[in-house]
């Protein structure tokens, strides 16, 4: 006896169900199953890592500031930087505060005007990196910096509101997909119920005949797709777990051994939380309860053809 | 118990098959039911066990109107009924045992209140030694007493049975005759389709007689 049947036996033992197994198809619907479980929890853990990466970037961006010093008439840049420095510095709340160098500043810049960048030779405006430790520093930092004429403060709010949006976005694609997911589980689901009942006319009319309720008919049915939809939601959300542990790794491995390079901080980005394990998990479920229920609907409505 | 007035039923658009039928079946009766093949008997059983309803006319069973019920009181009455069929129904990938016992496993009893009933049953119809047999190594006879079987395993109020004598032999045919009598006069109410005119002979009921469609009383 597998484990399946040990957890879905029913009766007393050695009772000859009353639908007969092999008129009740159930490999091809466990493949479909299986496939529409491992989409369906591809998508809810893909949603998850997707939260998890923008939740991780919006607390960075929320406890990190970025003062702009523009270079301007009669001013040394350097001068101004370094007295700014000095007075922010000064501020309760801000943890840390560090000038961007001439070198990093360049590699910021590398992308839109190469290497082999001279920044003496362009009014390149510094940066100044600020981490807050409290949130009221930043009044005290905004009247500060009215003061400067040439500092601009940038506290990431567009930045921080675009990821929000992205976040939600990925949420109500990832709930359409899994919606799209279920529905076409439930018309497999359909499909199949309706030959099974159409195989088994015989012993429901006698079902019927001998006083058996719609209901009772519904759940013997529903008892069968519940354990094929187990089986299948559970195999696709087993092979959906895998390929995340696998991700996992692989990203651990890539950052080992490439170090923190762009294809290990891809890898690494699949790193799905016990959240993520759990609702994954719970769309297994959902997928097999929607088979059952799918199953118990099309056999109410067919029995009602019936009578 | 039962009532028929002015029953009429036709199959789609076709000709009335059965036409103004009324009669009563009551409590602690026994009844024939006869008449040429095609005359509509099995159609009349059909509408006595719901699978039909009339095209006009009133059916009342058990005081309830036939043509109003909902399917959960539908198969509530049906519990009330034991109907034994002229093609036997049974399920073939059951045994004896279960086949008879199936109404009672359907009715949510636990085997072991049941168990039994069942194996003495089987017994008085002459099946208890192939308690485990499944139907398709059965003869027609054998099925023919595991469906008569099936359907007094429950103590039925209303019996209803067709051609129960059909497959087996004149003494058996007795036997079993002579048991839907025990059945009546426990109170049940038998009603049996039958054009077997030896069978009828054997035990003075009331004989129902459908001929074109239209019933008429011979006692």
């Amino acid at each position: 006896m597998s484990i399946f049947d040990a957890i879905f036996a029913k009766g007393s033992a050695g009772r000859t169900p009353i639908l007969p197994r092999e008129t009740v198809t159930g490999s091809t619907l466990l493949a479909v199953v299986a496939i529409m479980s491992f989409l369906a929890a591809l998508t809810v853990g893909a949603v998850r890592i997707a939260q998890i990466s923008v939740n991780e970037w919006r607390g960075e961006l929320a406890n990190e500031m970025t003062i702009q010093v523009k270079p301007a008439e009669g001013h040394d840049l350097d001068v101004d930087v370094k007295n700014i420095l000095e007075t922010v510095q000064r501020i309760s709340g801000i943890t840390e505060a560090r000038v961007y160098t001439k070198e990093e500043s360049e590699k910021l810049l590398a992308p839109w005007l190469g290497s082999n960048l001279d920044l003496g030779a362009l009014p390149v405006p510094r940066l100044i990196r600020l981490k807050l430790g409290d949130q009221a520093a930043i009044s005290a930092l905004r009247a500060v910096l009215d003061t400067i004429p040439n500092a601009a403060l940038n506290d990431h709010r567009a930045f921080a509101a675009r990821l929000t949006a992205i976040s939600k976005t990925a949420a109500l694609a990832g709930f359409l997909i899994l919606v799209l997911v279920l529905l076409a589980t439930v018309l497999s689901v359909s499909f199949a119920t309706r030959g099974a009942v159409a195989a088994n006319r015989p012993t429901v009319e006698v079902l019927h005949f001998i006083g058996a309720r719609n209901s009772y008919i519904a759940s013997l049915f529903q008892r069968h797709f519940f354990r094929v939809g187990f089986r299948g939601a559970l195999l696709g959300g087993a092979v959906a777990v895998l390929l995340f542990v696998i991700f996992r790794f692989s990203g651990r491995l890539f950052g080992a051994i490439a170090g923190p390079g762009d294809a290990a901080f891809l890898l690494t980005s699949f790193n799905l939380d016990w959240r993520g394990y759990f609702e994954i998990a719970a769309a297994v479920l959902l997928t097999a309860l929607v088979t059952a229920l799918g199953s118990r609907f099309t056999v109410i409505s067919t029995l009602r053809n019936i009578d | 118990m039962v009532r028929f007035e002015n029953v009429g039923l036709r199959y789609g658009q076709g000709a009335e098959i059965l036409k103004d039928i009324s009669f009563s079946v009551t409590k602690n009766s026994f009844q024939f039911l006869t008449g040429p093949s095609g005359a509509g008997k099995t159609s009349l059983l059909r509408l006595l066990f719901l699978s039909l309803r009339p095209t006009r006319g009133l059916i009342s069973l058990f005081d309830q109107d036939a043509t109003r019920l909902q399917p959960n009181e539908v198969a509530a009455i049906r519990r009330r009924i034991g109907i034994v069929f002229q093609d036997f129904r049974l399920l073939d990938h059951l045994t004896a045992y279960e086949n008879v016992a199936l109404p009672l496993r359907v009715a949510g009893r636990d085997e072991a209140s049941y168990r039994g009933e069942v194996v003495e049953l089987l017994g008085w119809v002459g099946l208890g030694e192939r308690l485990d047999a499944l139907p398709p190594i059965l003869s027609g006879g054998e099925k023919q007493r595991i469906a008569i079987a099936r359907a007094l395993i429950v103590r039925p109020e209303l019996l209803l049975a067709d051609e129960p004598t059909g497959n087996v032999d004149a003494p058996l045919a007795k036997r079993l005759l002579r048991l839907f009598v025990e059945l009546k006069n426990m109170g049940t109410a038998v009603v049996i389709a039958t054009h077997d005119v030896a069978l009828m002979d054997q035990f003075d009921a009331p004989r129902l007689v459908l001929n074109d469609g239209r019933l008429y009383y011979d006692r």
